[in-house]
């Protein structure tokens, strides 16, 4: 049996995932639906920043297109930390395609000229 | 070898070395701090007092005088804000009003102008004091000060005229040779010099044992205080001062010379000569003493807590002698209230009793009293500003916004002797820090300005301690 | 005697570029922004997390990206644009000065005023913090600029106060580039933050949060080295015995924010219970031409907002300076009831032109209520809210109908269903 917060909306229902997927404590199917999936396959959204090896000191904040497995923040993290970026730079420039295999991108989310 | 070596560098050190420069004499100054002025000459309630409070007769009372007459002079030369905005000593209790004739008394015996103020007068002079006051001594002399710069600029002018300053350098050792003493330092540095002032604070007694059995010692007495935010409406004018007790003169309501308010100190004593931690119990009380005597006082705006040391002493005089047979070493001690007016007349006393017993004290002809005028654009008219932004555009961008502190002053003070090394002595030189956002939009920027100025990494930049960098790791390396 | 614009805006931030825009689109051709940092966009610029723009753009953004749609528009409107440029006096008769490396110190006349000056961080004093008084002790906005914009950690070993938002997102941002945070302290018995960030930024990284504590002490010499952290009772007052004390280089500080209005509170303008000026339904504060929005009027938490704000803001003044004083000159006030924190815009023309949105928060969680609209007594419009934080801005509409017939002042408040009087 999981417990988790549901975030779908503010009134954080504590829900209960069994074995079967069976989710209760939902007072709407939002919540239903997030139960499912954070009992099956967590993903989260990660948001950094990376350095730009052509520009003294300056950082450009990124994030990953898709959301990732939860198990997989820290070994993401490490590839960001690994990124070299180069200027120019425009919001949603691919700085790191498919990351690790996870059909998901290391994206920019700031203009660097 | 030095002439002098002066050991602490507070307002006694710094006034006394700027003083010894009018000699030809070398002089040199240690402090344990990586700033002048760093602990008790930096949190205190900046006070210029009038005289009236200490007993006639002692050290205190005399140097608090002369002292004080010495403030108008003293800060022009050094170009620090100043104020004789005067006191008044506010009386609850009709039994208080005879506490109040006393202290009249002892203010003509130590030859100081006051005068005992009606409750209307009081009122008048004061409307937002307790409707409770029974009537108030006045004191016309009294002022407040700006301690940090008074400090900074009194060492900057002192280095000027060619004194030289060691910071970070903690004295372990003295050892007394034929005519001279050799001064070791924690980091394994000697200095030799032919006469040795110990200004050292909270550690004179400490430093004097280096040399000599002494029957006095340091008892430090914690004093807590509130910073408040600049208030429009106006709050006091004057320094409110509760009665006296034998605690000492007692929690304060002040308006200070960057426009702030100060309340307190408390009182109280404590072992361990690092403990500047304040606590809820004793802020309370702070509070509860000082709203008799100023109702309204609004607490909310408080932007700050800190607390400050006083150098009381076993004797409760200032001790400024020196040990039997050991005519060129100086201990300068219990240092507290009023020390800080007292300073430039200790100064002085120390140079004519002690110094010119061991040096022939002749003129030096070159010494200038003044430090290179300090440039404030908020004291400017527009044209005036403008002119000095088109001359050097650096007054024109601020860099602290609660201030309104530009970055040409704070490249100046880098570019001067005495120049601050860390956040905390720009911030104190400068204000850039002490506003109400205490340093959160600006502090990136002056570590900046110091790692760019000094050519340090940023990693380097220290708040004030030798432990105390502002960040501890640069992400996203470029290995 | 000085030079004269139409509209200066202050704080090239969400709100002022809102505001911008919408009062270019409304007609009035000069305006000036006044922005002190080197970019438009204010504190989005160091917001790097994303949750911006579901409402605005349909779309999940990140601030720099939300912060760059703003600018671009913004700019492509040929609006007169002041960086690094500070304003530092306001007069009440709309003389705004500033200063600036390249004009240097300036007055400028203006018609119509628009603040947009966001707000600041409480600091340690301003809850007297107890204990000494190290280096280590930060605000989570001060981090936040230090590791987004700089690229620097200011600690490895974090103990952070207060669960708002800020300190939450920042106890997974500093945990994800190497820190080690401990403990989140929160002084109320529930947290402050979404519990969105509740779940993603501490229970992913199993960063436990102490409810009812706060910290008692702070122990170090040149820098933090212990933190502890105490249980408090219901007045939020320290129970003795409950200590926990963390080893630790950094006290993280997110305690709350405060409008910046210094500008105008000295020359008189009326502040109301956010410690943002007392507006009414154009934005407009108690000095006539003088409009405000975004944070320094009311801390929100949501940006989407804030540009909805900065429009009702850019139009009021654009109406102002086309049509002169708007409305009937009389206004009835808006009061927060019952587990109300406060109520924007708190004051109402007489006679609206058009249906108003009032903005509320609550001051205690509540479940299961009504939002009562009321006036002398008379329900005038009710709407159920299954769930109420204080965290979550709420908005209310009141139709102008409603709002014109009514005599005297007008009251929202909460009411626990089946609680009714």
């Amino acid at each position: 049996m999981k417990q988790f917060i549901c975030i779908a909306c503010p009134r954080g229902c504590h829900l209960k995932v069994d074995e079967n997927l069976n989710v209760t404590g939902n007072l709407c199917p939002k919540g239903e639906i997030y139960g499912k999936a954070e009992a099956t396959n967590p993903v989260r959204t990660i948001t950094s920043t990376a350095r730009v090896v052509n520009r003294d000191k300056v950082l450009v904040t990124v994030k990953t297109s898709v959301p990732i497995p939860k198990g997989m923040m820290s070994e993401v993290m490490k590839e960001i930390n690994k990124l070299r970026a180069n200027a120019p730079i425009k919001i949603g420039d691919i700085l790191l395609k498919n990351v690790l295999g996870l059909d998901s991108d290391i994206v920019a989310t700031k203009n660097i000229e | 070898m030095f002439d002098i070596l002066i050991i602490g560098a507070g307002i006694v050190g710094s006034l006394l070395a700027r003083e010894l420069k009018r000699y030809k004499l070398s002089v040199a100054v240690l402090d344990k701090e990586n700033d002048v002025g760093n602990v008790t000459s930096m949190a205190n309630s900046a006070i210029v007092h009038s005289g009236y409070d200490p007993v006639p007769g002692t050290l205190k009372a005399q140097m608090n005088v002369l002292g004080n007459k010495m403030f108008d002079q003293l800060t022009k030369d050094l170009d620090v804000s100043f104020g004789r905005v005067g006191s008044l000593t506010i009386a609850i209790y009709d039994e208080q009003l005879l506490v109040l004739e006393n202290l009249a008394k002892r203010a003509k015996e130590n030859g100081v102008e006051v005068k005992i103020l009606t409750r209307e007068e009081v009122l008048k002079m004061e409307p937002n004091i307790t409707k409770e006051a029974k009537g108030a001594l006045l004191a016309p002399t009294a002022g407040i000060i700006d301690p940090f710069n008074l400090c900074v600029h009194a060492m900057e002018n002192a280095l000027d005229n060619g004194a030289e300053l060691f910071l970070g350098e903690e004295v372990v050792a003295i050892e007394r040779k034929d005519n001279h003493f050799v001064i070791k330092s924690a980091k394994g540095h000697a200095f030799e010099a032919k006469m040795v002032i110990n200004a050292a604070g909270l550690y004179s007694d400490k430093i004097a044992e280096l040399v000599s059995p002494i029957d006095w010692k340091i008892m430090p007495r914690k004093g807590q205080y509130f910073v408040l935010d600049h208030y429009k409406s106006g709050l006091v004018k004057h320094v409110i001062f509760p009665l006296p007790s034998e605690k000492g003169k007692g929690i304060l309501v002040t308006m200070t010379t960057s426009g702030n308010y100060l309340v307190g100190p408390s009182s109280e004593f404590v072992e361990d000569r690092e403990d500047f931690s304040c606590d809820v119990s004793t802020l309370r009380q702070i509070k509860d003493s000082a709203m008799l005597m100023v109702p309204g006082i609004p607490f909310h705006q408080t932007i700050r807590c800190f607390a400050g040391l006083r150098s009381s002493s076993s004797r409760n005089d200032f001790i400024i002698e020196t040990p039997e047979n050991i005519p060129n070493f100086v201990n300068v001690g219990g240092i507290e209230s009023p020390g800080f007016v007292s300073a430039p007349a200790i100064a002085e006393y120390i140079v004519e009793k002690f110094v010119s017993k061991i040096f022939k004290l002749e003129k030096n002809k070159d010494f200038n009293p003044k430090v290179r005028k300090y440039i404030n654009p908020k004291a400017l008219n527009a044209r005036d500003r403008n002119l000095l932004i088109k001359e050097n555009p650096d007054y024109g961008k601020i860099i602290c916004n609660c201030e309104s502190v530009t970055y040409g002053e704070v490249r100046d003070v880098l570019n001067r002797n005495c120049a601050p090394h860390t956040i905390k002595a720009m911030k104190k030189r400068v204000r850039a820090g002490f506003g109400k956002c205490q340093g959160t939009f600006c502090q990136p920027l002056i570590v900046k300005e110091i790692a760019d100025f000094y050519k340090i990494s940023p990693l380097d930049v220290l708040y004030d301690k030798d432990d105390s960098n502002i960040l501890l790791e640069e992400l996203k390396d470029l290995k | 005697m000085f030079e004269e614009r139409e509209l200066i805006i202050i704080g090239g931030g969400s709100a002022g570029m809102a505001a911008a825009i919408q009062a270019f689109e409304d007609g009035v051709k000069d305006i000036v922004i006044i922005e002190k940092d080197a970019v438009l966009g204010g504190i989005l610029n160091q917001c790097i997390h994303n949750g911006f723009g579901l409402i605005e753009f349909k779309e999940e953004l990140t601030g720099p990206e939300y912060a760059t749609k703003f600018a671009e528009h913004t700019r492509s409107l040929g609006i007169d644009i002041k960086l690094e440029s500070t304003v530092l006096k306001v007069t009440r008769d709309l003389v705004v000065t500033y200063s600036s490396k390249e004009e240097g110190f300036i007055s400028l006349k203006a018609k119509a005023i628009i603040l947009a000056s966001g707000c600041y961080e409480r600091n340690a004093g301003a809850i007297q913090l107890p204990g000494s008084r190290p280096s280590g002790i930060v605000t989570a906005g001060l981090a936040q600029k230090y590791l987004n914009i700089d690229g620097y950690l200011l600690g490895k070993r974090v103990v952070i106060l207060g669960s708002g938002d800020i300190g939450l997102i920042m106890a997974r941002r500093m945990t994800l580039e190497g820190a080690k945070v401990l403990a989140v302290a929160e002084l109320m018995p529930y947290s402050n933050g979404l519990n969105r960030n509740i779940v993603q930024c501490l229970q992913d990284f199993d960063i436990p949060l102490y409810l009812s504590h706060t910290v008692s002490n702070v122990e170090g010499h040149g820098r933090v080295e212990k933190v502890t952290i105490s249980k408090v009772d219901q007045n939020y007052q320290i129970i003795p015995e409950t200590e926990i004390v963390f080893d630790c280089d950094t006290l993280l500080l997110s305690i709350g924010l405060v409008p910046n209005v210094n500008l105008i509170s000295n020359i008189g303008v009326k502040i109301g219970a956010t410690k943002g000026a007392i507006v009414n339904e154009q934005m407009e504060t108690s000095i006539p031409g003088i409009f405000t929005c975004g944070n320094c009027l009311h801390v929100h938490d949501l940006v989407d907002f804030v540009s909805a704000e900065g429009r009702n803001a850019g139009h009021g003044a654009a109406m102002y300076l086309q049509k002169g004083q708007i409305g009937s000159g009389h206004a009835h006030k808006v009061i927060a009831g019952d587990n109300v924190s406060y109520v924007i815009p708190s004051r109402l023309d007489k006679d609206l032109k058009e249906d108003v949105m009032l903005k509320f928060r609550v001051q205690k969680p509540q479940d299961n209520s009504f939002v009562i609209c009321e006036s002398k007594g008379k329900v005038l419009k009710k709407i159920y809210k299954a769930n109420l934080i204080p965290s979550e801005m709420e908005t209310f509409k009141l139709p102008k109908d409603i709002a014109n017939s009514i005599k005297g002042d007008i009251s929202i408040r909460i009411e626990k269903r089946g609680e009714g009087k």
